[in-house]
Order: C-alpha cells, then sequence, then structure tokens
C-alpha cells in the first residue's frame, strides 16, 4: 500500500514537469534574449546560454543617448505615463467604488438590486463598443493624447468592476459592528471609513492590485487615444517596437521584461490577495 | 411612548435613502458619462454613414449598416475566425485548467511552488505575451524552430506565421499560455473549499479515482467551471491586443477576427457607420452572454 502511494506520487510529481515547462520555457527565452547580444541572437544554431550575457540592452533603454530607436529612448517617460494613469485609476475607484458599494449592499434605497445588476451588466460592454463616442468626445475637448482620457476612459471598465469586488467584500462584514456604531449615532460616513474599511482591508488591497493590473495591461484605448509621448503607455511602446522597429529586437526584449516585471512582482507578493480576488469577483483574464 | 421611535426610524431610512443616492451619485455619474452615453452614441451612429473627421457627412441610413455586414462574406469568414478563436482556445483553457488545477489539489511534491508558478504567466501583459510568443515563433531565428530543428524534428526552419489556419493556432497556443493560469487558479480554488465526505465515502465504496473524479467532483465543480466559461467566452469572442501584436490580423486577413475588423474599418478607413454597426453587435453578444452569467451568479447564491 505505501509503496503504491509513493509510486503514486511519484507519478503525480512527473506530471508536474510539463507544466512548468510550458509556463517557464516562454518566459526563461524572454528574459535571456533579453541579457543577449543582438549579435548572438541571431546566430545559427541557437544560442540558449548566452556567452557573453550583457546588460546593456537594459541601461541602454534607461540612458536615453545611447539607444538606437526613437521607442527606446522615450521608454522611461512612457513607463511613468503607465504608473501615472494606472495610479490615478486605482485611486479613484477604491474611493468612488466604496461609496457606492457600501450603499449598495447596506442601505435600503429604491431601485437598489436593480443598481447593483445594472452595474454588472455595464462591466460586460466590450471596450470596442465605447471607443467611437469616446473619440469624438475626446478630440472635441482637446483631451486626445493627454493622460487625462485615459484615466477617464479606464474608468469604463474599472469602475464597474470595482463597485463589483468592493461590494462582495463588504457583504461578509458583520452587520452587527455597524449597527452599534449607527446606534452611536455615527454617521454613514464615518461607519465606512472608520469600521468597513477597515475590516475589508484585505478586500481592498485585493481591488487595488487588480485595477492597477487591468490598467497595466490595457492597449485598446492607449492605442486609439494616444499618439505621442505625452501619453503613450507601456503596451503602446511595446507594439511600436513589434511594429516600426523591429529590428531593434534586444531593446524591445529589455523593454519586455521592464513592462512584464511591476505587474509580476506585484502578483507574486500579493499572490495570497490575488486568488481570493480572482474568486470574489470571478474576474480578470 | 411607542410612536415616537416608529416615527424616527421612519425619518432615520428615508435619511438613509438619501445618503445611499449622494454616496453612489458620483459613480453612476461617471457611468453615464463614460459608458451609458457611448453606448448609447455608437447605437446611433451606427444608423448613419459617416466618415471619420468630415462628421458633416452623415446620412441616415437606418438599419443599412447592419443589413449589408449581414450580407457581406467579409464579415461571416470573420465571425467564422473568431468563433474558431474562441472555441479552440476557451475549450483548451477549460481542459488545461481543470487538468491542472486538478493536478494541484492532488498535492504532489511542489505543488505549492507550481501555484505560485501559474500567477506568471498571468501577469505578463498581454502585449508582452504576444511580443514574446511572436519572437518565438520567428521564422528566421525564432526558438521554436530552434528547439525543434535540435531535437531533430523538423529538417529546415518552418515559417510558422505564413499559413492562415497555422498562424490562428499558433495565437491560441499564445493565448491558452496566458489564460489557463486563470481558470486553474480559480478552479483549484474551488477544489479546495470542496467537502472531502463524499469521495472518501464513494472511495470506500470501490470507485477508482478516474470515476471520483467524474462523477463527484466535477459535478461539484459545476458552477466554477460555468462561470470561468463565461467570462472566457465574453472575453475571448472580443480578442484583439494579441492579435494585434502577433500578427497584425495577417497572414491574408487568417486572423482578423471581429474585434481587429471593427478597428480597421472605424481607425484605418475611417468608416464610423459600419465601425459602429459591428461593434455594437459585438455588444448584443456580450450582453447575451452577461445575462447567462449574471443568472449563473444569483443560482450560486441561491442554493448557499
Amino acid at each position: 500500500m505505501s509503496r503504491k502511494k509513493t509510486l503514486n506520487r511519484a507519478f503525480l510529481f512527473l506530471l508536474t514537469v510539463p507544466v512548468f515547462l510550458f509556463v517557464f520555457m516562454p518566459v526563461a527565452w524572454l528574459v535571456i534574449s533579453s541579457i543577449s547580444t543582438k549579435a548572438e541572437l541571431l546566430s545559427i544554431p541557437i544560442h540558449w546560454i548566452p556567452q557573453r550575457p550583457t546588460l546593456e540592452n537594459y541601461t541602454n533603454i534607461l540612458t536615453p543617448g545611447t539607444a538606437t530607436s526613437e521607442v527606446a529612448r522615450s521608454f522611461k517617460v512612457v513607463m511613468r505615463n503607465s504608473f501615472l494613469v494606472a495610479i490615478s485609476v486605482t485611486v479613484v475607484c477604491l474611493l468612488v467604488g466604496s461609496l457606492a458599494a457600501y450603499a449598495l449592499v447596506r442601505i435600503q434605497f429604491p431601485f437598489r438590486r436593480s443598481l447593483l445588476l445594472g452595474i454588472l451588466g455595464t462591466r460586460m460592454i466590450p471596450e470596442i463598443s465605447l471607443v467611437i463616442p469616446l473619440y469624438i468626445i475626446a478630440t472635441r475637448l482637446k483631451l486626445y493624447d493627454t493622460p487625462w482620457v485615459l484615466i477617464a476612459t479606464y474608468l469604463s471598465f474599472s469602475l464597474p468592476f470595482a463597485i463589483w469586488i468592493i461590494a462582495s467584500f463588504f457583504e461578509s462584514v458583520p452587520v452587527e459592528m455597524e449597527e452599534a456604531a449607527i446606534m452611536d449615532g455615527g454617521s454613514r460616513l464615518r461607519i465606512l471609513f472608520n469600521i468597513v474599511i477597515p475590516i475589508s482591508a484585505p478586500g481592498m488591497v485585493s481591488t487595488a492590485i487588480f485595477i492597477f493590473l487591468m490598467c497595466w495591461d490595457e492597449f485598446f484605448y492607449a492605442l486609439i487615444f494616444t499618439s505621442t509621448i505625452a501619453a503613450k503607455t507601456m503596451p503602446v511602446a511595446i507594439a511600436e517596437f513589434v511594429g516600426r522597429y523591429s529590428t531593434d529586437i534586444t531593446a524591445m526584449m529589455a523593454g519586455g521584461v521592464f513592462a512584464a516585471l511591476p505587474p509580476v512582482i506585484l502578483s507574486l507578493i500579493f499572490q495570497r490577495y490575488i486568488v481570493s480576488g480572482m474568486t470574489a469577483g470571478a474576474v480578470k483574464g | 411612548m411607542s410612536t415616537t421611535p416608529r416615527r424616527f426610524q421612519l425619518s432615520l431610512r428615508q435619511r438613509d435613502a438619501r445618503i445611499a443616492l449622494l454616496f453612489v451619485a458620483p459613480a453612476i455619474i461617471i457611468i453615464l458619462l463614460v459608458t451609458l452615453q457611448p453606448i448609447l452614441s455608437t447605437l446611433y451612429l451606427s444608423l448613419f454613414e459617416s466618415q471619420l473627421g468630415r462628421f458633416s457627412v452623415n446620412v441616415f441610413r437606418g438599419l443599412g449598416n447592419y443589413i449589408d455586414l449581414l450580407k457581406s462574406p467579409v464579415f461571416w469568414s470573420t465571425i467564422r475566425r473568431t468563433l474558431h478563436f474562441t472555441l479552440l482556445s476557451v475549450g483548451l483553457e477549460l481542459v488545461l485548467g481543470i487538468a491542472v488545477a486538478q493536478l494541484i489539489a492532488s498535492h504532489p511534491p511542489g505543488w505549492k511552488v507550481l501555484r505560485t508558478s501559474l500567477i506568471i504567466p498571468w501577469a505578463v501583459p498581454t502585449i508582452v505575451t504576444g511580443m514574446m510568443w511572436r519572437w518565438i515563433y520567428n521564422a528566421d531565428y525564432g526558438s521554436l524552430n530552434g528547439l525543434l530543428s535540435q531535437l531533430g524534428l523538423i529538417k529546415q526552419y518552418i515559417p510558422w506565421l505564413i499559413q492562415p489556419t497555422r498562424a490562428m493556432n499558433l495565437v491560441i497556443l499564445a493565448d491558452v499560455w496566458h489564460t489557463v493560469p486563470f481558470v486553474a487558479l480559480i478552479l483549484q480554488a474551488a477544489l479546495a473549499t470542496l467537502p472531502q465526505e463524499m469521495e472518501e465515502a464513494a472511495a470506500v465504496d470501490g470507485a477508482n479515482a478516474w470515476q471520483r473524479f467524474w462523477l463527484i467532483r466535477l459535478p461539484l465543480l459545476r458552477s466554477a467551471i460555468l462561470v470561468a466559461l463565461v467570462i472566457r467566452t465574453v472575453e475571448a469572442f472580443r480578442v484583439f491586443d494579441i492579435i494585434y501584436v502577433l500578427t497584425a490580423g495577417g497572414p491574408a486577413f487568417g486572423t482578423v477576427t471581429i474585434s481587429y475588423l471593427t478597428y480597421v474599418e472605424t481607425f484605418n478607413y475611417g468608416h464610423i457607420g459600419n465601425g459602429s454597426a459591428l461593434s455594437f453587435l459585438i455588444s448584443i453578444f456580450s450582453f447575451a452572454l452577461a445575462l447567462i452569467y449574471i443568472r449563473l451568479l444569483y443560482r450560486r447564491e441561491d442554493s448557499r
């Protein structure tokens, strides 16, 4: 019996090997490419382990003077745009989202349930169905190619999502804790900020991470609404590498690693929150 | 004495309703401006023929744009490709997702490392995923060619992305790499909460692992699988980003899906009317799936 068990475990362990390979091989090749010289990268037969590994591709991107292509030279600015937009949207979503979510799960008022369902419904509207009117408005208001238009349009998918997921976290806060405060005459606003949000802190953290990742990942609006480094974000820069500057292959790889690092590090640090957030909201793909 | 608290309660209720409106007001205003107004506007624009940048040329066409679309062979071949992408990628994601979730749940040595590793492909941005796989598939220097030729499986390097159907399947492979972790992670979380008693009882009664999986685990996982299925289907149907970087719709329109066609119609050709009609059709499809999703969620809550 116990021998059969050991065999069984060994068999299961063998099954994990192809999964690990499928997960890590592509990423490993991305990282290896990013530390290779161009000559080695374009050699046949392929060099799996670079003979002369170099960090030059990274320093080229970070010290704009040395970079070969325009997109590599502006990489730092683009990265800053990405952070600016993602953080702004996250802050607005947490603030506006918790106010709305609290009212929706805790206060009785007319049309409450239909409102909650309506908000869930808007989450399903694809970006492409909104983009033409938004584009027309953005050009009229002279917001085209500014971070503002990205912050505003990103709210179209992130805010409904934030309300939905925060509501599911607020629902699990015991009502008794609030009732005592209501009896003492505490205002709803104070109850929300002093009791409900602190208790739901893990939920708020996972909401914040999800929204940040969604915004970091967003490509379509950024492609349509930006054209210069005034507002361009990381995914657009990477896409330009692939399109216009595809000969700058080493900078492209280093850029890819840079674009992937913030979300990967964030997700690994907060992995506990990621999985609980996925199940709470059954969310982002 | 007994009437006072009652009246007090009522007024508290009314005051509460007013506070609730104040609380939801900012969210509703934002949603009205960036979601509801645009979607109605898209519907309105889809009834006209107009050109991007020249808003003065507006010819009312009624449902003409929709009728043209439904008659156009390009539309139907695009739908066929979109279904190819959606069915194959979601199908593979579910099968592999369930398999990996099941593997994690049976706790082989290193299962925690495996669970953590799965987060990486999920967290890598979609655009980076596409760029990375494009480099892997590269005809002259790609690592797929390098690997297969060193293993002796191919004699000479293959230009992977020049044949339409194969290109689509390779886009699907890249998408599967990026999204299987999501399915696997939510399903393993669902598996972890399943009661063990039934399976133990079944094991005592002599059911083998295969039977326990099909007859007990899978039915218990049903609602989690359905939620993953609906979410992934909605997302796959509107796929855009990964196609934009990996193949840009090519070769020979072989990877043009419905969102990509909408993008090209609108922003390359400036056909606002056609583009709006296409994008409105996409949202109708998404909305239908959203209704299914909402019903699933509420059934899940009722059964709790």
